[in-house]
């Protein structure tokens, strides 16, 4: 992954805006932002980002890669959809946020730790595997996903809620074993190594 | 035959055991009572969800959503996809659009689809459409009425929308600011809505719930709290995410901020099914945390 990452500083020398454009859902609409800040206000969890979205498009157009893609900060964002619907310019917003974090993720710069960033993974893998969630193995792996004494810790927090779905029948016990997924697991599993292989292609990460 | 037939993508959440089985059952129960037909997709898969992007990038959820709706090509053929899931329609409808506009894009899709099993090739040739939708477009207010029997009159209900069944696609006609279908649909079962419920689409923090608890439980707490402020005494949404996260979190809430909170959250479908004269296990009320009493004291009367 770092070496990707310094070959696509290298191709892109001087121009993280050009890099953006080439490689980042939807970044071809950077250029259009006009700073009026309507998204940072509209976001549900604005105060939490270090770099609202209005400054990470300022800080692409100035070069400024290793603070953007290093950054928290797109990995705040909860896909609510208000900065899409109020900008002025129709920058879809959130998919350049998505698209930004994909990137960081993928060039190994993200932030190890960021909770987003790896439930984001887990989710993904788990859905990957048979073609649909499996809730239980989704919710223990992630209590489990840093050790088992802080697993326990985690899982002994949750155990109101876990008992409540459990009683509601909206959790199942045994998915461990039962949950099916789908049956053309296998030909989902082919279908998605290829749309990753094309799209590593197109976007030159492919070694 | 029935009235009107639908291609249906139910999603991961629907399933028997999982987060919003009693979201489908009611949902079930609405649609019979309505001559609605739902003809599930076969071997319909994740449609990604919002969280996806991080690990899945654009192609590889475009296809998950482009294999469900080329399958519905193959076997529903005519008829429109109808998703119950806010999460599950909002990927399959952006899927649709982003393949419509990129010709690239489409061709990467379905060199990727041939991958998979029933030789499947995505055309774009139905329509991706949400439960609410087809309610409101296909039958009409006045339809939707017709098989009410019970009213829920007495109840006053927060019509929380929330975000991904209102933006960025949300329903022809409504704003994104402050959508009225919900608290339309609340009245025509004969319950009275909030008029004022300012925390109608504040996010409840998404997926993000589980990895930035405290920042989402601070959300939580504002929608919770203005449904309380302005006398409430259920929460009514369109989304399995919004419902699963208003309700459940609760508990940690109350020990967090010292709050009482106790809110019943349900879905308006199974409103609809207890005001069609459903009984309380029809409407899936069995699968509430916080039981919503007064829906199942009605539900348990006979009809008038």
């Amino acid at each position: 992954m770092g070496d990707i990452n310094t070959a696509m500083a290298e191709q892109y020398r001087n121009d993280f805006l050009k890099e953006v454009e080439a490689n980042v859902e939807d970044g071809q609409w950077v250029k259009m932002c006009m700073q009026c800040g309507v998204c940072s206000g509209s976001c549900p969890l604005g105060p939490a980002w270090e770099h609202p979205p209005q400054e990470i498009f300022m800080m692409i157009r100035a070069g400024r890669r290793d603070e953007v893609l290093k950054s928290e900060s797109m990995w705040m964002c909860t896909s609510c959809y208000n900065c899409i619907v109020r900008c002025p310019r129709e920058l879809p917003i959130t998919h350049i946020m998505h698209g930004l974090a994909n990137y960081a993720h993928r060039l190994g710069l993200a932030p190890k730790m960021n909770p987003t960033r790896r439930f984001a993974k887990k989710f993904w893998n788990n859905l990957a595997k048979t073609g649909r969630v499996n809730e239980i193995e989704l919710s223990v792996g992630l209590y489990f996903m840093d050790g088992f004494k802080t697993g326990i810790a985690r899982a002994w927090a949750m155990k109101d809620i876990g008992i409540g779905m459990l009683k509601a029948k909206r959790l199942n016990p045994f998915g461990f074993v039962t949950h099916k997924g789908c049956k053309d697991k296998k030909g989902i599993q082919r279908m998605l190594k290829k749309a990753r292989e094309i799209e590593d292609r197109r976007k030159g990460f492919a070694a | 035959m029935a009235r009107k037939e639908y291609s249906f993508y139910p999603g991961c959440s629907s399933e028997r055991l999982t987060s919003a089985s009693n979201y489908m059952v009611s949902v079930e129960a609405m649609c019979k009572k309505l001559d609605v037909q739902l003809n599930e997709i076969p071997d319909w898969n994740c449609c990604g969800a919002s969280i996806g992007y991080a690990e899945g990038g654009e192609l590889p959820r475009h296809v998950m959503n482009a294999r469900n709706l080329a399958i519905s090509e193959q076997v529903n053929k005519g008829q429109d996809v109808v998703a119950t899931c806010a999460a599950c329609w909002l990927g399959a409808r952006e899927t649709k659009d982003r393949l419509a506009h990129d010709s690239d894009l489409l061709a990467e899709t379905n060199e990727a689809l041939r991958e998979a099993g029933m030789n499947l090739q995505y055309k774009g040739e139905q329509e991706v459409r949400h439960m609410v939708e087809v309610l409101i477009e296909d039958l009409g207010y006045d339809e939707l009425k017709k098989p009410v029997v019970k009213s829920l009159e007495g109840i006053k209900f927060a019509g929380y929308v929330g975000c991904q069944t209102n933006r960025p696609f949300g329903i022809v006609g409504e704003s994104f600011e402050n959508p009225k279908y919900l608290d339309k649909l609340v009245e025509i079962v004969g319950g009275e809505p909030v008029e004022k419920y300012d925390q109608k689409v504040t996010c409840c923090g998404g997926a993000l719930a589980f990895s930035e608890p405290e920042k989402s439980q601070a959300q939580i707490k504002k929608i919770i709290e203005s449904a309380y402020d302005h006398g409430a005494e259920m929460i009514v949404t369109p989304c399995p995410v919004c419902q699963m996260n208003v309700e459940v979190y609760q508990g940690q809430i109350n020990k967090r901020y010292g709050t009482k909170f106790n809110m019943p959250v349900t879905y308006y479908s199974q409103l609809m099914a207890v005001a069609y004269g459903g009984s309380a296990k029809d409407a899936g009320l069995d699968g509430q945390i916080i039981r919503a009493r007064k829906l199942e004291e009605i539900a348990a009367k006979g009809a008038r």
